[in-house]
């Protein structure tokens, strides 16, 4: 699937929620059920640094696609990230690079979005995209 | 002395915005130690500067600058009064706690040399923390630092180790912002003094809750931040003696500042206006005075009685709450508890709190060091004022629960 088509995917899925309480607690379930990372990568060198939580990140190129995992301190926080490595994950750079994030504002998590929460998302998608020029410039 | 109640509902009408809904709930206000509300009183007072006397200060012939003058000139005896300060010039206005330190850090850089300690405490923040670092860095001075126990108490023994002839400066807040503790000042000042020290305060957490006397204490430096004592952002006071203000040179240069200028050389104001380069905040200088005159009608007594009730009240019922465990229990305490659950980040908890209509800070507070002593990665921190309520205490609680219920 293209990001986008996943993105509709997480949308739509996220319709079929009432209330913000249902909203939470499925994203609080997706950060509790996934494994995001090596304990090898929960270094210091794959940290990015936000006030309110730490985010980890690390990417590999598998054939032409680049596979992300992370992980967070705060479990909301790694239910967004779960949400967007599912769309990011195992797409090529090119993709990646000029995806957006415009969903998230869709399924009522824009908050957690903002640069000033300081929670290391917004640092996150960039070094998502960071991750995918480097990628991209290996493979031309 | 009989102290007299508060009555919690003519207050509350007093500010606009506890009316107003988060998130389709009642707002529920426990951000106090990071910014106040603001009551009509001051909000009236900031409408009608810029509606009926806006205007340059201390420069117009024109009647409306004379009218904002006389009145930023009351507000500044307002300040005087309010803090017991002896001269009405030895306050200056600043925009903020933070403005007010780094005049009083940029200025000893001229007066420390290579070799000088200055001590800081464990419990400070950022703000409190960085200028000083800074100073180090230029002067060649050494910071040593005023540790504190498990109980966010600072350990005076410890400061009878670390003070000493080459000890200049001392800077401690009056209470800690993280942790709500009130800190023994007139101890550590007098203690100071004994090593011809001098003395900064950091009083932007003290002032909500406690009315300070600047000349009981013998402090030689005191600030505040109009916003914390229901006033507007941008404001906040720095006390010095007048013998070091005169001792510390100007921090920025300008229009106000300066008595004559020739290109040859110029001469600086008298205080205060030498450290008071530009135009100033006037209409915020003005509410300063407002909120200072609000905080007073309502009395302090009357405002600590309240709030230690809040704390008590909200301590105990948190306390029951399996898994929570709350840092700094001083029995000297501000109406600020900061807080964790087992198992729970306090981003979560927040961001929970948040969508129930309750404002709490989460995260580091801008004090690292107090984190890193405690091994954690922030706390969440309610902080209670003399508008909150026993019944938003317990919104609280059971916020705390249903997230309690969503996150394990």
């Amino acid at each position: 699937m293209t990001i986008q088509e996943i993105q509709a995917e997480i949308v739509d899925e996220f319709s079929m929620f009432d209330d913000w309480e249902e909203r939470y607690q499925y994203m609080i379930d997706l950060g509790k059920d996934l494994p995001l990372i090596e304990a090898a990568y929960k270094t210091d060198e794959f940290i990015i640094k936000g006030c309110q939580s730490k985010v980890w990140v690390h990417a590999g190129l598998v054939e032409d696609k680049v596979v992300f995992t992370a992980d967070s301190e705060a479990i909301i926080t790694k239910g967004i990230i779960a949400i967007l490595i599912r769309t990011f994950s195992n797409q090529v750079p090119s993709d990646i690079i000029s995806a957006d994030t415009e969903f998230i504002n869709k399924i009522g998590l824009k908050d957690h979005l903002s640069p000033t929460r300081a929670n290391g998302l917004v640092s996150m998608i960039k070094q998502l995209k960071m991750y995918a020029l480097v990628y991209q410039t290996q493979l031309n | 002395m009989n102290t007299k109640t508060l009555d919690i509902t003519s207050v509350r009408k007093d500010f606009p915005i506890l009316d107003r809904k988060v998130n389709g709930k009642p707002l529920v206000y426990f951000d106090n130690a990071a910014t106040a509300q603001t009551p009509k009183q001051v909000i009236d007072v900031i409408v009608d500067y810029y509606s009926l006397y806006n205007a340059n200060i201390h420069r117009g012939v024109h009647a409306l600058s004379q009218e904002a003058t006389d009145l930023y000139e009351a507000s500044r005896q307002t300040l005087q009064r309010h803090f017991n300060i002896k001269e009405a010039s030895e306050v200056i206005f600043t925009s903020g706690t933070t403005h007010a330190i780094n005049i009083v850090a940029s200025g000893f850089s001229t007066i420390l040399s290579s070799g000088d300690e200055i001590i800081v405490s464990a419990l400070e923040h950022h703000s409190n923390i960085v200028p000083w670092q800074m100073l180090c860095e230029k002067t060649g001075a050494i910071l040593k630092v005023l540790p504190m126990n498990d109980h966010g108490e600072l350990i005076i023994d410890a400061f009878d180790d670390i003070l000493s002839d080459k000890t200049q400066l001392v800077f401690v807040n009056h209470v800690s912002n993280a942790l709500g503790t009130i800190n023994p000042i007139k101890e550590i000042i007098s203690k100071a003094h004994g090593f011809g020290a001098a003395v900064l305060i950091d009083g932007a957490q003290a002032c909500p809750h406690i009315k300070p006397d600047v000349q009981a204490l013998d402090v030689d430096f005191y600030v505040a931040s109009g916003h914390k004592m229901c006033g507007p952002t941008g404001v906040g006071m720095l006390y010095g003696k007048r013998e070091w203000l005169e001792k510390l040179p100007p921090y920025q240069g300008g229009g106000e500042m300066i008595a004559e200028v020739t290109f040859e050389k110029t001469t600086y104001a008298d205080l205060p206006h030498k450290f008071e380069a530009g135009t100033p905040n006037i209409c915020g200088g003005i509410a300063f005075g407002a909120a200072v005159d609000y905080m007073n009608s309502i009395g302090f007594d009357c405002i600590a009685a309240y709030e230690q009730e809040l704390l008590d009240y909200a301590s105990v019922k948190m306390k029951a709450i399996e898994g929570l465990k709350i840092y700094g229990d001083s029995t000297q305490k501000a109406s600020v508890i900061s807080f964790n659950i087992e198992g729970i980040h306090p981003y979560d908890l927040g961001s929970i709190l948040d969508k129930l209509g309750i404002a709490v800070r989460t995260g580091q507070h801008c004090a690292q060091p107090i984190m890193d002593y405690f091994k954690i990665p922030g706390t969440v921190r309610a902080s209670f004022a003399f508008y909150n309520t026993f019944e938003e205490i317990d919104a609280l609680i059971s916020g705390i629960e249903k997230a309690k219920f969503m996150l394990l």
